[in-house]
């Protein structure tokens, strides 16, 4: 009889001496909805364990930030001020140079320009200066 | 540990601890406060927390303290928590319905247990460890559980059988 083996096991349970599985058993049997009249009794102590089972904690969880740590603030804001500085020269020296290479190329491309305008002039003096030999030639 | 694997690694269990505070203090907020305070608590810890094996126990360990450090105050300043909750018990409809319930009376019953008896009590019949366990989180040798889990269950039946013969139930 299913029963029977029940009250043994109940007897057990008194005792703490029952295993997981045997109070898995019984916590099962009355469960359902087949409880035998001398064991009814019992009946609500293993409703409101397996419904004690059930309740859930329903606050939240309000996770502070760990507290900052001021002194590793401090060293990051350095290194990040001797990166910014180190690199900000570094940009400025290549602004700088960039400002001179262009500046440099400006004044070239002037004075080639000049130096073409020169030429040309210099190419009609070639003219004049052939013309002017001719001249002399046929004299 | 990031805030997101803190709560992957709190979350599975704690119901449990909110369920052991409420066993012991039996208020539901007061529970809640103690949940909340005890996971701040851990996470506080957070950085040398890979040092504890079982993060679960720890936790179940220092709900305990914490709970029963705010019962011992409670009791130091006069405040009475058990009783005050009784004090409207014969007041509304409400409530006698209540009292009426059989479930609700064995929540009764097991809050008038020695705190020992309900931790033991509530760690086995309801969070299911096994005595091992139970022994190393209450700092108990394994046979002292067995004879206080004993002790719960029979003043549990005690009660129980009481209420039944006078047919209230």
């Amino acid at each position: 009889m299913a029963s029977d083996k029940i009250k043994i096991l109940i007897d057990k349970y008194f005792e703490a001496e029952t295993t997981s599985v045997e109070e898995k058993e019984l916590s099962a049997y009355f469960k359902s909805g087949d409880v035998s009249q001398e064991l009814e009794s019992y009946k609500p102590l293993f409703q409101y364990l397996n419904e004690a089972k059930k309740e859930q904690f329903t606050g939240s969880v309000p996770l502070k930030p760990r507290k900052f740590n001021y002194r590793w603030l401090s060293v990051a804001a350095v290194a990040v001020l001797a990166f910014g500085i180190y690199f900000g020269k570094n940009y400025q020296e290549q602004r700088e140079a960039e400002f001179a290479y262009n500046e440099t190329k400006r004044a070239l491309q002037l004075l080639a320009q000049n130096l073409d305008r020169g030429n040309q002039k210099v190419a009609y003096l070639n003219e004049f200066e052939k013309t002017k030999q001719k001249i002399y030639k046929h004299n | 540990m990031t805030q997101g694997e803190f709560l992957d690694v709190v979350m599975p269990f704690k119901d449990k601890l909110y369920r052991l505070a409420k066993r012991l203090l039996v208020s539901r907020e007061e529970a809640e406060d103690a949940t909340q305070e005890v996971l701040l608590k851990l996470w506080n810890k957070n950085s040398d927390m890979g040092e504890y094996r079982n993060i679960e126990a720890f936790a179940m360990t220092m709900t305990k303290n914490f709970c029963l450090d705010k019962l011992k105050s409670k009791h130091a300043s006069n405040l009475k928590l058990v009783h005050s909750n009784y004090a409207e018990a014969g007041g509304g409809l409400q409530q006698q319905v209540e009292a009426l319930d059989s479930l609700s009376w064995v929540e009764r019953i097991m809050e008038e247990l020695p705190e020992q008896q309900k931790l033991v009590m509530q760690l086995r019949d309801v969070e299911e460890y096994d005595f091992e366990e139970i022994a190393t989180l209450l700092n108990m040798k394994p046979n002292t559980v067995r004879v206080s889990l004993s002790r719960a269950r029979k003043a549990v039946r005690e009660k129980l059988l009481e209420k039944h013969n006078y047919g209230i139930g």
